[in-house]
């Protein structure tokens, strides 16, 4: 952070200000709790970790399908611009595919620290299996990284280097031939992400058809959340366009709250209805059970009914708060669409057939322990330098010559 | 079999006895004499002599011994046990190409007093740490108190024909060998556990690099059984014929940060032994042999009528049989 030599508005408030001081420490202070955390990933494994043999997967398998969320989201937002040209969105295009690139490399750094042999995550480009939905994702997320640096490159090359105009409209046709091919892409690989978990027979949980589409629904609300947060509180200015940008925003979150909301509501009350089947219990679990506030407090009503009024009522930066309220409590979706799936045995019995008293890696409860959260926040500390870097140092967004630049459309 | 006789059973005509309560004295002795000496000669001659060949040998998939073992020279009894019948069905499957095998597993329930001492063995045979287990004994009560009873459930891997856990591996790193065992390639899988959830039977855990020594009192005060558990950890296990020495660190020396589950004892079969935890089933609960071989036990149990197998609605058509 602090490579900071000239300050530019917007990112972080002015020098010396209290505010500054406290947000610039309480990234530091991340920064080495996830350090250490890292660190003790690489040297020790995952001795640390409180997921088992019963519940394989936990937070970082969750936090990888947020930030995965969260990337495919901005990216489909881009391409109202990139692709379908609604010129309302333009000025923040470079700003979307950049978030898009950096919350996608969280992802990628989260489900790394996740493997049991992290050197050998390149197994999957040299000996895929292609009836794996995994193998599909990996391929397919490969692919939108490089589509998205190439989008990077052809959206801010103009505006480092001088450009003619006609090097601008080859430049925006090669947006409009990324975006395009991108936009499937990106649909494809993260509803691979929820086809990954549908696809498994053995968890009736994850088992239906509602999971690569709610994942897709999921990732454009936090996607759009988290864009519109940034836009109310790093945009440079402050003018007339700027509210005109949020309110905009504004409603597509509004419009995505409530496509999620319906969703859910079909993916929590069509197996469980009638109380019996297996799925039912696990619904329970997820509504009623010990972790009931993931759900009702911090999704319902942090995530939903807080964020909805605020953006009905409230003002330009309530509805920045709303917005953001909204993309971090999307986590907890997460968390329940990831762990419910694995907390039952699946014979009757099996919790009680062998246990392991050293590690208690043979149990059917899961909490994440500290080291998994340290993980986490380190890869929040790099993901938030990163954004910064790029935010400094890219031209992400251009004061006065957003509206017309070049000769885009 | 005679599986579908009576209550009790004494002698079967190929030579079963599987209710040693029945015997006297002197038929008890004579019992054990016999069971004795044929494992003596049969089973455990090869563990004795045999564990340098075992790990140099190169192609575990299609090597199979049958010189070493003498039972099938030991003409069938009419009342051996059915160890010594199982030792002549593997090395008749031996003699065959391995795609001629079908190794099967049938568990009669009604035997297993749920000793778990085909967990232990188990867990002893492949050396396994805290946290993974291949062969878990369910154990469940079924009733109210006073009037209650429990059942036992021996869970080794179902080693489907269909296995949903192998389509999902991301890098091929599991697969159906020609003999029908699931296999796990450890050099090539990467720990990302998709594996462990797809399995319906939960008979894959994951080897987090756990020890049985960890965070137990250590150095010259340590008890000395704390020495030898400590470096009976480091020992290798052979499973599928290679030597795997486990390790944690930076790179974790698999099987640490891989999946694992029951290989129905590969590695012994190859050497003409039957799975550890058929030969340490107290009960003689537990079954093992060729599918495809219909003189063999475990192919006549697994016709029989009180046959069933554990979610056979999923249509993974396991090769694990339960007797009920």
């Amino acid at each position: 952070m602090s490579a900071a030599t000239q300050p530019r508005p917007g990112l972080l408030p002015g020098r010396g200000s209290a505010l500054r001081i406290g947000l610039l420490a309480a990234w530091a202070v991340a920064a080495i709790v996830g350090l250490i955390g890292i660190g003790e990933r690489i040297l020790l494994g995952e001795r640390l970790t409180a997921y088992s043999s019963y519940i394989p997967w936990g937070l970082w398998v969750a936090a990888y399908i947020f930030f995965i969320g969260l990337s495919a989201g901005a990216f489909l937002l881009s391409s109202l611009v990139y692709v379908f040209g609604v010129r309302q969105f333009e000025r923040i295009g470079p700003l979307a595919l950049f978030t898009a690139a950096v919350t996608l490399a969280m992802a990628l750094l989260s489900i790394l620290f996740d493997l049991g042999h992290m050197e050998r995550f390149w197994e999957v480009f040299l000996r895929p299996q292609f009836h794996s939905m995994m193998a599909w994702m990996v391929w397919l997320y490969t692919a939108y990284f490089i589509l998205l640096l190439g989008e990077l490159v052809f959206a801010l090359r103009r505006r480092v280097v001088r450009l003619s105009p006609a090097q601008v409209e080859r430049d925006d046709r090669w947006l409009r031939i990324l975006g395009t091919i991108g936009v499937p892409l990106a649909i494809a690989f993260h509803g691979g992400v929820g086809a990954l978990f549908g696809t498994v027979v053995a968890r009736e949980y994850w088992n239906t058809a509602i999971f690569p589409i709610i994942f897709l629904s999921g990732a454009l609300l936090s996607g759009s959340a988290l864009l519109t947060a940034i836009v109310v509180f790093l945009w440079p200015t402050r003018d007339q366009a700027w509210r005109e940008l949020v309110r905009a925003l504004s409603r597509i979150v509004i419009f995505l709250i409530l496509l999620e909301l319906i969703l859910e509501f079909a993916e929590f009350t069509i197996p469980a209805w009638y109380q019996i089947g297996s799925e039912a219990g696990l619904i329970s679990f997820v509504l009623f059970g010990p972790y009931w506030y993931v759900f009702w407090v911090i999704y319902g009503l942090m995530g939903v009914v807080v964020p909805l009024i605020l953006f009905t009522r409230g003002g330009v930066v309530a509805q920045g708060v709303g917005a953001a309220l909204v993309a971090l409590t999307f986590f907890a979706v997460r968390l329940n669409l990831v762990i419910p799936g694995l907390i039952t045995p699946e014979l009757r019995g099996l919790e009680r057939a062998y246990l392991d008293p050293v590690g208690g890696r043979l149990v059917y409860a899961y909490s994440p322990s500290l080291f998994e959260w340290q993980v986490t926040i380190g890869v929040v500390a790099f993901g938030l330098a990163l954004f910064y870097l790029g935010y400094r140092f890219l031209p992400l967004i251009q004061n006065g010559d957003n509206i017309h630049e070049g000769s885009a459309r | 079999m005679n599986e579908r006789g009576g209550p009790v059973l004494e002698v079967r005509p190929d030579g079963v006895s599987s209710s040693p309560d029945d015997g006297t004295v002197s038929g008890r002795r004579d019992f054990l004499l016999k069971v004795a000496g044929a494992l003596v000669a049969g089973a455990a001659l090869p563990v004795l002599g045999l564990p340098g060949t075992a790990i140099a040998a190169p192609s575990h998939l299609t090597r199979g011994r049958t010189d070493v073992v003498p039972s099938l020279h030991i003409s069938p009894q009419a009342d051996e046990d059915v160890l010594i019948r199982m030792q002549r069905d593997l090395e008749r499957a031996l003699a065959k190409p391995i795609e001629q095998r079908r190794w099967g597993m049938v568990i009669d329930t009604r035997k297993c007093v749920g000793c778990s001492a085909c967990t232990i063995g188990c867990s002893m045979e492949n050396k396994l740490p805290p946290g993974v287990v291949y062969r878990p004994v369910v154990d469940t009560e079924i009733g109210t108190y006073p009037n209650v009873t429990r059942r036992f459930l021996p869970r080794p891997c179902m080693q489907c024909d269909n296995p949903p856990c192998v389509p999902v591996c991301p890098v091929n790193a599991t697969f159906k060998r020609p003999d029908g065992i699931v296999e796990i390639d450890y050099d090539a899988c990467i720990g990302c556990r998709y594996c462990i959830t797809a399995c319906p039977y939960q008979a894959r855990t994951f080897d987090f690099g756990a020890n049985w020594t960890d965070n137990a009192a250590a150095g010259p005060g340590a008890a000395l059984a704390l020495d030898g558990a400590a470096e009976y950890e480091h020992l290798p296990n052979f499973e599928y014929g290679e030597q795997w020495t486990r390790g944690e660190g930076v790179i974790p020396l698999s099987p640490v940060g891989n999946a694992r589950k029951c290989t129905f004892c590969a590695h012994r079969l190859v050497e003409g032994m039957l799975p550890m935890c058929v030969t340490t089933c107290i009960g003689r609960a537990t079954f093992f042999g060729d599918l495809d071989d219909p003189t063999s036990l475990v192919a006549e149990l697994a016709a029989s009528t009180n046959v069933t197998r554990l979610k056979e609605e999923l249509g993974t058509e396991p090769k694990v049989f339960y007797l009920l």
